[in-house]
């Protein structure tokens, strides 16, 4: 078995024992890179000269008989939504194409702190908006398992890569399904930890009540060994949860014996593509033949799912985006052109006697706002935007954002009432396998709708990890989501664990062409 | 009830955003689909239902009074687009 098809947990291994050297492991992952990110366009940036500048201090710590972190030479990549210090975190929008974040993220430091490897930078939908990464400023991700689909998003770049053995290892970030939709269509493992589990300190915002950072792997074992590393109270996120951190290694080898699985009767409806419904119930009765108990629930409120989402990460996106003003950082528009557009539109009204069009001319400030929100922010960005600016507005609060509110109640109560009697809710995780590039980026609404199963586990706030659990005809995986109480994320990787030990999905990988000159 | 060109544009003023005509055309379209999607939670009866703004299980999370370093003001101007040595640099605000 070649480097890069080693799982991060037998990496590790190597590393420890002295069998690989920490710039073979990343300069086996740069290779492979070098060889099809081209196609697959995964990362924004490749930190290759750090990486094995890193590398070599790690070798020479190593061979001096010092202390190690945990993941000591093991190469991580890391979503451009996570500032890292002195290296260029653009969340894939324009407006932040030259920001330089001057301090490291909570995620990034304990990283650094543990001696991983930060290999680059992966692209995404800016801001995290979207599940395609198409929404990506600066050019689309491609599926490696059929470059004429989306991997996915927000965090497409960060499931590819794993796909495509560029990272053993990537962080990715879910506000909505972003890490356990493109997980399940490029075949990987992605964990969405329970809100409060992952600092945020340093993640850019989208909607801070459901943004959470998590890890994306070969596997459910190499997920626990990252999430060990990235989770934990952080006294700089306020929302950090001050709760004890498992050792989620310790037993994910013991299978959770008479599990009692959850099936959503809601999510077996219309809308389930045939051989996504037919992988999801092979795998259901894996767990069976291990002795897993399963029986019907019912989430009765999780029709209103996208709806009560489509209100509220709008609304919040809309208040953390006003930040982006083009004086601090980020992008403005051209100043000089600004001001004389601006003489010119007040010379023509004052010409055409328009007393109100006048009163009602931006001032200078403000339109410098205007014009550099609208020349750096994409259409995805500025549609929820504008969404959430409409239903916080003066009239509509009440009807939009606080009702959507109160159904979020009812969906997490929903969720607490089904915990009583299963331990893991159980189904797939998106209603179709990965769709074409293109296929839905006139339709806004269509692509919302995708989200249908992922959306309800962040507006609860509980755990979610997506699993490979079979193929369609034609060649593109299907994801299996568990979903498990707050801070239940152990139960939740024994049990990935478990069906990983008993199949083979997860250890599937897409035969990549190389670049054609 | 269904949203006009003219709330788009207002919309877009206190959003701090300025569309080109084809925008506000696709905006309007798109955002009244979304608006009206999202109107089916009319139908939930939510009487005494208490909102969550937030699932997190806390409450005035507190952070000891202590002096600690903060970001040198160069290195919090460093990316600002237009700058002096100690402050961030607006176009006129009063007066011409």
């Amino acid at each position: 078995m070649s480097l890069i098809d080693s799982p991060a947990t037998e990496l590790l291994q190597l590393l420890k024992s002295a069998e690989v050297t920490a710039v073979e492991v990343t300069q086996a992952y740069l290779d492979q890179i070098a060889r099809y990110d081209g196609r697959v366009k995964s990362f924004l940036s490749v930190g290759s000269e750090r990486a094995l500048e890193q590398a070599a201090t790690i070798d020479q710590r190593r061979g001096r008989g010092e202390p190690l972190g945990e993941l000591a030479g093991l190469p991580v990549a890391v979503k451009d939504v996570l500032c890292t210090d002195g290296w260029v975190t653009s969340c894939g929008s324009k407006m932040l194409a030259d920001f330089v974040p001057p301090y490291d993220a909570t995620v990034i430091a304990r990283l650094k702190a543990a001696d991983a490897i930060l290999i680059g930078k992966t692209n995404m939908d800016e801001f995290a908006m979207g599940g395609s990464t198409e929404n990506s400023a600066f050019f689309p991700t491609t599926n490696p398992w059929d470059v004429s689909c989306t991997p996915g998003g927000s965090s497409g770049g960060a499931a590819a890569c794993v796909a495509a053995s560029m990272a053993p290892l990537s962080i990715g970030s879910d506000t909505g399904g972003s890490i356990r939709q493109p997980a399940g269509f490029c075949g990987v493992t992605g964990l969405k930890p329970t809100y409060g589990r992952v600092s945020r300190y340093g993640l850019i915002a989208f909607a801070s009540s459901l943004d959470q950072v998590g890890p994306l792997a070969s596997t459910a074992e190499d997920a626990a060994l990252l999430l060990r590393t990235i989770a934990g109270h952080d006294p700089l996120d306020s929302t950090s949860a001050p709760v004890d951190q498992p050792d989620y290694l310790a037993n994910i080898d013991q299978p959770l014996d008479g599990l009692r699985l959850g099936l959503v009767r809601e999510h077996f409806g219309p809308g389930l593509d045939d051989e996504v419904g037919a992988a999801v119930g092979q795998a259901i009765k894996e767990f069976e033949s291990r002795g897993a108990r399963v029986q019907e629930i019912s989430l009765p409120h999780s029709k209103y799912a996208i709806a009560t989402y489509y209100v509220i990460a709008p609304c919040e996106a809309s208040s953390n985006l006003a930040r982006y003003d083009g004086v601090h950082y980020g992008y403005r528009t051209d100043e000089a052109a600004m001001l004389a557009d601006l003489a010119e539109e007040r010379k023509q009204l004052a010409a055409a006697g328009d007393e109100a069009g006048l009163a009602n001319l931006d001032s200078p400030l403000m339109r410098l706002y205007r014009l550099s929100r609208s020349e750096g922010f994409g259409p995805e960005v500025k549609r929820r935007i504008m969404l959430g600016a409409y239903a916080l507005s003066a009239g509509y609060k009440d009807a939009y954002y606080v009702k959507a509110l109160k159904v979020r109640r009812l969906i997490r109560n929903d969720y607490d009432a089904a915990f009583r009697d299963v331990d893991l809710i159980v189904g797939p995780t998106t209603p179709t396998v990965a769709f074409g590039l293109g296929e839905m980026v006139d339709d806004p609404l269509a692509m919302y709708l995708q989200d249908l199963y992922t959306v309800s586990a962040n507006l609860a706030g509980i755990a979610g990890i997506s699993v490979p659990c079979g193929m369609t005809s034609t060649g593109l995986p299907v994801g299996l989501q568990l979903q498990a109480p707050p801070f239940q994320e152990e139960r939740l990787l024994r049990a990935a664990h478990m069906f990983q030990q008993a199949t083979d999905w997860h250890t599937k990988r897409p035969t990549l062409a190389a670049e054609t000159p | 009830m269904s949203l006009s060109k003219a709330d788009v544009e207002k919309v877009a003023s206190l959003a701090r955003l300025k569309l080109t005509d084809e925008e506000l055309s696709t905006m309007t379209r798109q955002l009244d689909q979304v608006i009206q999607y999202v109107q089916q939670l009319e139908e939930l009866d939510t009487s005494g239902v208490q909102p969550m703004a937030h699932t997190a299980d806390l409450a005035n999370v507190f952070a000891d009074d202590l002096l600690r370093a903060s970001l040198p003001r160069d290195a919090a101007l460093a990316n600002a687009p237009k700058r002096d040595d100690e402050c961030y640099l607006v176009p006129p605000v009063l007066g011409d």
